[in-house]
């Protein structure tokens, strides 16, 4: 009970100690990912499970309590669109209907890789968030969606979900859901309506998931980092989750790094960390950096010199013409060359649509076919009047959020990579137009 | 004087006349409908026929073919030559006069009946629902035709033949186009 | 003051184009053949007409919202 609401004084002084890592603390070489091992790093759980058995009155009180403090703590969403998580329970406990909890950690992004590592190396953490979430608002049921083509992690998970069932640690039982690999099929509503007995293709809203989504009930779909961070401020509460991070925006978040960067990988970071500083934790630069890219292929492009300087967070960012989106940071070296890099990801999103809404189906193609035109054949020397005149045909006009995506990424790319986008109308493509992907293209030859 | 109006009214041919020629109104506006809503699937338009004005006519010429409906059921009932109840009507094979192709009738009254309740209540019921009636719908007109042709004690007449086969022809001509259309190679790509 | 406003389901329209044959005066069609509606609530001239384009529409992809919006 005590472990749910405001607790200062909590022992976790070895976290105040140094405040990083915080959600990657039980992440560490050769270290398991089983339940022991967890509880040791992170301390125990303590749900009110008599409770949450017995009395339903003491049962909402405690799980008010719980969604306060994840108010308190201004826990954002950390799947990319970044809506307030304590907003999200609230809205689907004071449904009064039997709620679903969905944890969405099949992190269809090409350029990220924070869930499948929370997922694999700290699996407890995001299975903890889950069952903290299904008490918050009253779920009788819970899922965990990932990609089924990954075995190993669909075989661990599984283990790691009959443990907690051994453990007695989780009253509702979280089913393990294995989605298609495709791009779309992550989205939100496409889980759901998977989840659901139909395709893996997203839907559309109104009515939104958390006002009717599994089976009809109130559901609250959550990205796995999220869950992970809520998970530890059930554990340490509120205040401690603010010690990190800006004043707005606290906490820490996970940002996957890549590109032309000395140490690939996933890195926690305070929000609000400057980005030249995360590039240097990753190693710095392996070579002279042109543009990064924020926020993974539905972001944007910043140049390398405007980029630096900008704190990670959302405020800031965009701000600077950026968007956040899941943490994601690629950095683009000079010897590449970033419209052949938009126009491929373009083009894979063109391919990797649901094909459920024309404007989608036809739009991005032709996006696609510019951008393609403009990096690999010269252009025609008005592909920027082109881009101007498809995007309002393009964007809000989908179902789902995939259309908007490309769009806002290919804008990002005239904006930013204003001179390169010159340079190719005047003298048709660059030499590095021909280098090989930077941005891994799944189903290409690029791919990680 | 109004015993013998009224006799001669539920005795005489005038009923039976009413009849045919209300059934033979019916198909003809039947048959309209089905080619337009055939149309109208394979979104034929026109500068003179724009979507909406297929799609309208094809709503229009069924609610005629029902009003046709109502009378032509209406005077067989009221026709006490032949004792053909109203239950008979709508539940198919019930009569003992010409059992099998009545049946038929009522099936096609039926799904006449069906396909008019969804359309009125579409906004209502959700297109999936709508469109497995009409789907079922197709089977209204030929099990008309085939009704008409056998419960109806015109055939012989050339005209009423003549008619039948031209309402047939037109019908199989619209499926033409429509078949034609969807062959793969001259599909417009969608 | 009642506003009638339109949208369109992006999964169910099918491009038949009949809402922009009733209602050009508020309905366009983009390159491809597909509605492009105004987030603005429809004329008060255009409302029946508008009510008429959502019944017409073949896949029910049009829809319409009243909503008691308060005088600007």
């Amino acid at each position: 009970m005590t472990a749910l609401a405001e607790m200062p004084g909590r022992e976790h002084e070895r976290h105040r100690a140094e405040r990083l890592p915080r959600l990657l603390a039980g992440v560490a070489p050769g270290q398991p990912a089983d339940l022991r091992h967890h509880e040791r790093t992170y301390g125990t759980l303590d749900l009110p499970t008599a409770a949450w058995n017995g009395d339903r009155a003491a049962a909402r009180r405690a799980a008010a309590r719980l969604i306060d403090a994840v108010d308190r703590a201004g826990l954002t969403g950390r799947g990319g669109a970044g809506f307030p998580a304590a907003r999200k329970l609230r809205s689907v406990a004071e449904s009064g209907r039997a709620a679903v909890v969905v944890a969405n950690g099949a992190e269809g992004e090409p350029a990220s890789r924070k869930d499948k590592l929370l997922l694999s190396r700290v699996p407890h953490l995001v299975l903890d968030g889950i069952t903290l979430a299904a008490f918050a608002v009253g779920a009788t049921e819970a899922y965990l969606a990932v990609h089924g083509g990954n075995g190993k992690l669909m075989a661990n998970l599984a283990g790691a979900i009959h443990a907690r069932e051994v453990a007695g640690v989780d009253p509702v039982p979280i089913e393990l859901v294995g989605i298609d690999d495709e791009y779309v099929a992550s989205e939100q509503t496409a889980i759901v309506q998977y989840v659901n007995g139909g395709p893996g293709l997203p839907t559309f809203t109104p009515p939104r998931t958390h006002e009717r989504g599994v089976d009809g009930r109130p559901t609250a779909v959550s990205n796995a980092e999220t869950l992970a961070h809520l998970a530890m401020i059930g554990r340490y509460g509120s205040a401690w989750f603010r010690e990190t991070g800006l004043r707005d925006e606290p906490g820490t978040t996970l940002v996957t790094v890549s590109g032309a960067i000395k140490r690939p990988g996933v890195y926690e970071i305070e929000l609000g960390t400057p980005i030249g500083e995360l590039l240097t934790l990753a190693g710095g630069p392996a070579e002279r950096p042109q543009a990064v890219l924020v926020g993974g292929y539905f972001g944007t492009w910043l140049s390398a010199e405007t980029a630096w300087p900008v704190p990670f967070a959302r405020s800031s960012l965009r701000a600077s013409g950026a968007a956040m989106g899941a943490g994601i940071l690629v950095v683009l070296p000079d010897s590449r060359c970033g419209i052949a890099e938009t126009a491929r990801v373009v083009r894979y999103l063109a391919d990797s649509g649901a094909g459920q809404c024309g404007p989608c189906v036809f739009g991005l193609p032709a996006l696609a076919n510019v951008l393609e035109d403009l990096a690999f054949h010269g252009g025609r020397g008005d592909a920027a009047e082109r881009v101007a005149s498809l995007i309002p045909l393009i964007e809000g006009r989908g179902a789902c959020r995939h259309p908007d995506g490309a769009t806002q990424l290919a804008a990002s790319a005239f904006r930013a990579l204003r001179h390169d986008v010159h340079w190719h109308d005047v003298n048709g493509p660059c030499f590095a137009a021909a280098e090989p992907p930077l941005l891994p293209i799944p189903g290409s030859a690029g791919s990680w | 004087m109004s015993g013998i109006l009224t006799g001669s009214f539920l005795h005489g041919p005038f009923l039976w006349y009413a009849t045919r020629a209300a059934g033979l109104i019916t198909l003809t506006a039947l048959t309209a409908s089905v080619i337009l809503g055939i149309l109208n699937a394979g979104r034929f338009a026109s500068a003179r026929w724009p979507r909406f004005l297929v799609q309208g006519m094809h709503r229009n010429l069924s609610l005629i073919a029902l009003v046709f409906l109502v009378l032509h059921v209406g005077t067989t009932v009221i026709d006490t030559y032949t004792s053909i109840s109203l239950s008979a009507a709508f539940v198919p094979f019930l009569s003992s006069y010409k059992r099998f192709w009545l049946g038929l009738g009522a099936i096609a009254c039926d799904v006449m009946l069906a396909l008019l309740a969804t359309s009125l209540l579409r906004q209502r019921i959700g297109h999936r629902l709508w469109r497995v009636v009409h789907w079922v719908g197709y089977l209204c007109w030929p099990v008309a035709v085939v009704h008409g042709l056998g419960a109806g004690t015109d055939h012989a007449t050339r005209w009423v033949l003549a008619l039948t086969l031209a309402c047939v022809a037109m019908v199989l001509a619209a499926i033409g186009y429509r078949a034609v259309q969807l062959i793969p190679s001259r599909r417009v790509a969608r | 003051m009642v506003n009638y406003r339109l949208r369109v389901n992006p999964i169910m329209c099918q491009a038949h184009g009949l809402c922009a044959e009733l209602l050009p005066e508020f309905i366009a069609l983009d390159p491809w053949g597909y509605p492009i509606i105004p987030d603005e609530p429809v004329p008060e001239d255009l409302k029946s007409l508008a009510r008429k384009a959502v019944a017409a529409c073949p896949t029910l992809a049009l829809l319409g919202d009243k909503a008691r919006e308060p005088r600007a």
